[in-house]
């Protein structure tokens, strides 16, 4: 393999911010999160900041990424990735922080940092896998469990007379955020939108205006015991119902 | 941006909130993270009037699991960082508190005890004791200085930075209410014109240097044999720092029949009654832990070897008194405590129950 690499006879399909060596990922087969990922790496590779990055990821299957890239990583609690970016873009304004989270660490047990980092439009980006449970922990209601979706805790389909709605995440940020923001949310069946969205925002950071937050619409075949079939199926048309796809914030260009 | 100097020795005049402003200054700190609590709330007034002059920064976060988890953020890019708290508040601070264990990284708490459990009152307390020293789903593997004057919170404040970032444990700077909100005179100073120096910061990520190696920071591990590996490293690590932080004050141990044994502010109280009671020629002693974390236990039981009797008072219903029973275990040595939680204990207090014996 090695020798093959060396004469360019195989190079692997794979952006250079990745780290080989901890390739193939350690995520499920069929895991959307292997596929954002690939996305901000090409992303990162493509504005060519990789030594500026700090990676954070969060306590869910997002952990699994904590070797991910060849950049910077530091991996937080569940719900805490937000905060530690944030003390450390405060702490020095040069470096490009990512914080990469569930839906269960953004919308549930970090949501308080995840709105005020919003609305104090912290010049930091967040990127959230939305995969309609908790994955990590064996599949239980997460805040974006689908009206009637049957996971571990909701057995018979999460009623929402008892539990609410599902959380709409770009829509909260975007509503509270001030000018300078950049908001989308994005799905693992379109990843060239994908990879637009998150160099977005990247940029945004980069360019200072403001908080940079991207939704990424996720599968997790695992604990929705899901084949093929079904999980593009889910990912396609079942969340991209209730979870629109789109730009929701972009910053007013600034004139001159 | 003027560089921050306190120019020789001051003598001033002011509150321990005040103080740990003034000292975080003084060592160079770059930025506070925060979340209002009396009685600590001061410490981020000081701090948000000198910062700016100083180019130094200020963040005030949503809560104090925010203010625990975005100081951690800016210690990793190796800025000199702390957060201030009290009662619930430190509470939650625990959690970013065992990250610091975990990762080793050099945190700075200042708690100034307010009583509890739950809300209780604003005033005062050393309930937080066995949470400062030990709180979280961890080994206590930190430091905590225990202050008992203004003189003090500005000395070990600097300290705590110094210590933090030598040993890498996070590191708790133990006040009160009473230490917060009290005028006391004190002597402020510049630490590099006494020769104390500070501990230089280094970025554990973020540096944008070509050819950079770079790093992994985590605090999950997937196997029993892995975390173990850790948490030992952890420990060895923390038992040979212990003997090169600890601290204690002792005086009259030696000939004592009976030793006072407090900590914090109330030892002031001990030191009053001590005064008294030599005066009238009583084979009294005091002993006090500064550092409650390592806790001084050799140097307790040698300064008991003569007494009889032990009286420990706090303002907490045996937080104190648990470190002291555990340092002494099979000591011959009687332990009568003086259990106060929340309120004050004074002189005339300490002698009257000295009397009692
Ligand atoms: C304070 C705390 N509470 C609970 C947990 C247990 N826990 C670990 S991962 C997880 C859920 C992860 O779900 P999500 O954030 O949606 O990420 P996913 O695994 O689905 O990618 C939970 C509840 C924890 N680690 N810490
Ligand atoms: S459990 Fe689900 S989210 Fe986690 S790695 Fe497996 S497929 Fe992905
Ligand atoms: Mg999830």
């Amino acid at each position: 393999m090695q020798e093959l690499k060396e004469n360019n006879h195989l190079q692997p399909a794979m952006p250079a911010c990745w780290n080989e060596e901890t390739k193939p990922h350690k995520f499920c087969p069929g895991c959307g999160h292997g596929i954002i990922l690939k996305a901000l790496g090409e992303a990162i590779d493509e504005l060519g900041v990789k030594d500026q990055v700090v990676f954070g990821c969060d306590i869910g299957c997002s952990l699994l990424s904590w070797d991910f890239f060849a950049t910077d990583s530091v991996q937080t609690h569940h719900g805490r990735t937000t905060p530690v970016i944030t003390g450390m873009k405060r702490a020095n304004r040069d470096i490009v922080g990512i914080a990469y989270m569930g839906d269960g660490g953004g919308y549930a047990i970090g949501s308080q940092h995840l709105f005020n980092a919003a609305v104090r439009g912290e010049k930091i980006t967040i990127i959230l896998c939305n995969n309609c449970n908790y994955g990590m922990t064996g599949g239980q209601m997460a805040p974006t469990t689908l009206p009637g979706m049957k996971t571990e805790t909701s057995p018979y389909g999460r009623d929402v007379e008892e539990t609410g709605y599902p959380t709409k995440g770009p829509e909260m940020v975007a509503a509270v955020a001030p000018e300078g923001a950049y908001v989308a949310r994005g799905t693992i069946a379109n990843v060239r939108q994908l990879k637009g969205f998150i160099k977005k925002a990247l940029e945004n950071q980069i360019a200072g205006n403001g908080i940079s937050f991207v939704e990424c619409l996720s599968s997790c075949p695992t604990n929705w015991r899901t084949n093929a079939k079904k999980t593009w199926e889910f990912v396609e048309k079942e969340m991209a119902q209730y979870f629109k796809v789109g730009e929701l914030r972009t910053p007013q260009v600034k004139e001159g | 941006m003027a560089e921050v100097s306190l120019q020789g020795e001051q003598r001033v005049f002011m509150t321990g909130n005040e103080v740990v402003a003034w000292a975080a200054l003084a060592a160079k700190v770059d930025i506070m993270y925060g979340y209002p609590i009396t009685p600590q709330n001061e410490i981020m007034h000081y701090w948000t009037r000198l910062a700016p002059k100083y180019g130094k920064r200020f963040l005030q976060t949503e809560d104090e699991i925010s203010a625990g988890f975005t100081m951690l953020g800016g210690v990793m890019t190796g800025r000199k960082a702390f957060t201030a708290t009290a009662g619930p508040g430190n509470v939650l601070m625990q959690e970013s508190a065992v990250m610091a264990e975990m990762m080793r990284l050099p945190a700075v708490f200042v708690i100034q005890q307010r009583g509890g459990p739950s809300t209780a009152t604003v005033i005062y307390a050393q309930q937080e004791t066995t949470l400062t020293a030990f709180g979280g789903n961890g080994e206590g593997h930190r430091i905590v200085y225990s202050t008992s004057t203004h003189q003090e919170l500005f000395d070990y404040t600097i300290k705590a930075f110094n210590a933090a970032w030598t040993y890498r444990f996070p590191t708790f700077v133990l006040g009160d209410g009473y230490q917060a909100k009290m005028r006391e005179p004190l002597t402020i100073y510049d630490p590099g014109e006494k020769g104390l120096e500070l501990v230089p910061t280094e970025p554990m990520v973020g540096e944008n240097k070509p050819g950079k190696q770079f790093k992994y920071l985590r605090n999950t591990y997937n196997t029993e044999d892995e975390l173990y590996e850790v948490v030992m490293d952890n420990q060895r690590d923390w038992d040979a720092m212990a003997p090169k932080v600890v601290e204690w004050s002792e005086k009259g141990c030696e000939d004592a029949d009976i030793v006072l044994v407090t900590h914090g502010v109330v030892s002031r109280a001990a030191l009053g009654a001590y005064d008294l009671l030599r005066a009238q020629g009583k084979k009294v002693g005091v002993f006090r832990p500064i550092t409650i974390r390592p806790f001084p236990d050799k140097q307790l039981l040698a300064a008991v070897q003569k007494a009889k009797k032990l009286l420990v008072a706090e303002s907490a219903y045996g937080q104190l008194l648990k470190l002291v029973q555990g340092a002494l275990y099979g000591a011959p040595v009687e332990i009568v405590p003086v259990l106060r939680p929340g309120i004050g204990i004074t002189t005339e207090e300490l002698v009257e129950e000295y009397n009692k014996l």
